[in-house]
């Protein structure tokens, strides 16, 4: 707890800082990136969000599917974004650098938001966009009931530990907003222990060899790709039959808001399963 | 030259049981040879039968079919340049594929994705030979080549663009690039009967690739017909290179190099050059995989890439040595 504390803290000097030179608060706030349309959804006053990213209203990624078709898309594209005549753009850090450097070209205020990679940097990203909007209060109850739910869910080291297995191969290793999710839940994570950092690939022998607890694998997406060619592999098919599973929908775990805490229950309810 | 076969049928051996006991997860060689015979439960006879396995026999399977392929098209040709990767068979196999895979069509029925590469390296062939043909010079023979391998990787990357799922678009590298990582025995299965049928058809072909030398006149003065050759070698370097590129992606360079290196040691005798290439390409890309999972482990890098690496100033050799004998 104590390094989250430090992190919020930090963030809160940030904010602090960021806030002395800020702005009064923006009335016409257009969103391109699927993490910060979420935050804004949540946080922003009624008629202040006007636009949101097409990711935003896709149920394979965004877990506010329903709640974002209530807003215009946009395709991140600088020329439709100036002609809605925003007074404030939120973007992620890695949003198309161009798209980002000509919004401000034609003096446009961007918000930058960093991808959280922990529970409490999705607190530091629910302050920063907060902040962002001049909804301080509203941040304030929303992190108070992200505290009391996860609170609620914190499980103890049971030393089972789980791997996430997606298709190609790709896994989560440390320093990931999965891998925290993992944690919280009650489980260590079969890539952090084999050294992996970030995201990266998984050999399907080293998944084998490993042999976790629990096996959690990405749903199926529509439209066929060799890349979920290995999902079906004889191997996996013989490791998930002997091994607990579970299949993710992902829009939880892509995103720091609170969804994540929807990934963390299910995470946890696969643990009391096992146990 | 006569120990030149159980040489290369030596290598071919050693690379294959290197290639079993290689790989990520920490596996002593004797106990996962062991465990790969006697089978049982745990984890390490699934990774040798079920991983380790099927890699290895698609690196030997593939290999063959490239080298041999190689072969058989420089003797039709008499150009040292002709290469299923270069001249766009194998742009063209992957093009089939991908349209196989992303229209559903590879879900219907299993022979689905081997028939449809097989489909798209035939028509790079046939291309190829009406753009080219025999007497076709390097440099018709180069050119053609470059505008199929374009015009088959451009609609490769469309139609992967084009795909609702999320996925397909970073699928780009592995159809020019190739890759054995995480294959399954069905895949072994999927592409054996197309390359045991085509490499039948082109291991037939070496009396005829060897009167060919002497000039087409020559040839079928002696009794060879042309159009029945020509066909054959269609349909066996469609099979073998449409099966290989369906599992294990384009992997470019292995049919260039290895006929290359092993011509002078069977006197420049196209027949012999043949099985010579299938066992030489079998080796060259046992050992690439090898590499590929030594170097960078953790990121699965390319076959082709390694490949290129190695073919690719091969291939500004040959060019620089035919540049003069062009002019």
């Amino acid at each position: 707890m104590r390094l989250s504390r430090l992190i919020s803290l930090g963030a809160a000097l940030a904010l602090a800082g960021a806030a002395a030179l800020a702005e009064p608060a923006p009335r016409r706030v257009v969103s391109i990136n699927l993490c910060t349309d979420q935050l804004a959804m949540m946080l922003a006053a009624p008629g202040q969000l006007v636009s949101v990213s097409p990711l935003a209203a896709d149920p394979h990624s965004s877990a506010m599917a329903g709640a974002a078709r209530a807003f215009p898309a946009n395709h991140g594209r600088a020329e439709e974004i100036y002609l809605l005549k925003p007074d404030l753009v939120l973007a992620g850090r890695y949003s198309s650098r161009a798209t980002v450097g000509m919004l401000r070209r034609v003096g446009l205020r961007v918000a930058l938001f960093d991808t959280a990679t922990s529970l409490a940097d999705t607190r530091a990203r629910i302050a920063q966009m907060a902040r962002a909007l001049g909804r301080e209060e509203a941040g304030a109850a929303l992190i108070a009931d992200f505290d009391a739910r996860l609170a609620m869910l914190a499980a103890p080291e049971s030393g089972r530990r789980a791997a996430l297995y997606h298709p190609n191969g790709y896994t989560l290793g440390g320093g990931t907003l999965a891998d925290d999710i993992l944690r919280a839940g009650g489980f260590g994570n079969v890539a952090r222990d084999l050294g992996q950092r970030g995201g990266g690939t998984l050999a399907l022998e080293q998944l084998v060899m490993a042999a976790p607890d629990l096996l959690i694998r990405a749903q199926p997406l529509p439209g066929a790709s060799r890349s979920e060619d290995v999902m079906a592999h004889p191997a996996l098919e013989r490791l998930a039959a002997a091994t607990a599973g579970l299949r993710i929908t992902s829009p939880d775990w892509i995103c720091g808001t609170p969804h994540v805490l929807g990934a963390v229950a299910t995470v946890a309810r696969a643990r009391e399963a096992l146990e | 030259m006569r120990p030149l076969a159980p040489a290369l049928a030596a290598l071919v051996a050693a690379l294959f049981l290197a290639s079993l006991v290689t790989g990520p997860a920490e596996i002593g060689a004797g106990e996962g040879l062991r465990a790969l015979v006697s089978g049982g439960e745990g984890p390490i006879p699934l990774v040798m039968r079920e991983i380790r396995l099927p890699r290895a026999i698609l690196g030997l399977m593939i290999g063959a079919s490239l080298g041999l392929s190689g072969a058989a098209m420089q003797g039709y040709l008499r150009n040292p340049l002709a290469e299923p990767g270069l001249i766009g068979v194998s742009g063209s196999a992957a093009l089939g594929a991908v349209l196989a895979i992303h229209t559903g069509l590879a879900a219907t029925f299993t022979l689905a994705l081997p028939l449809a590469a097989l489909a798209g390296a035939g028509a790079g062939v046939l291309l190829i030979l009406m753009l080219a043909g025999p007497r076709g010079g390097s440099i018709t023979l180069i050119l053609a080549g470059i505008a199929i391998s374009a015009l088959a990787g451009a609609l490769t990357s469309l139609v992967l663009n084009l795909s609702p799922n999320p996925y397909a678009a970073s699928e780009i590298v592995f159809w020019m690039m190739g890759s054995l990582a995480d294959r399954s025995m069905t895949h072994v299965w999927l592409a054996l009967p197309f390359m045991l049928g085509g490499g039948a058809a082109l291991l037939g072909l070496g009396r005829g690739l060897d009167a060919l030398t002497l000039g087409e006149d020559a040839a079928e003065a002696m009794g060879l017909r042309l159009a029945r050759l020509r066909l054959t070698l269609v349909l066996g370097t469609a099979a073998m290179v449409g099966a290989a590129v369906a599992v294990a992606g384009a992997i470019g360079f292995v049919g260039l190099v290895v006929p290359h290196l092993l011509r002078p040691l069977v006197g420049a005798r196209p027949s012999r050059l043949l099985w010579a290439s299938g066992l030489g390409g079998a080796a060259m890309l046992l050992a690439a995989d090898i590499a590929v999972r030594l170097i960078l482990p953790e990121r699965d890098l390319k076959l082709g890439v390694l490949t290129a690496i190695v073919g690719a100033p091969l291939f500004l050799h040959l060019i620089y040595k035919t540049r003069g004998a062009q002019a």
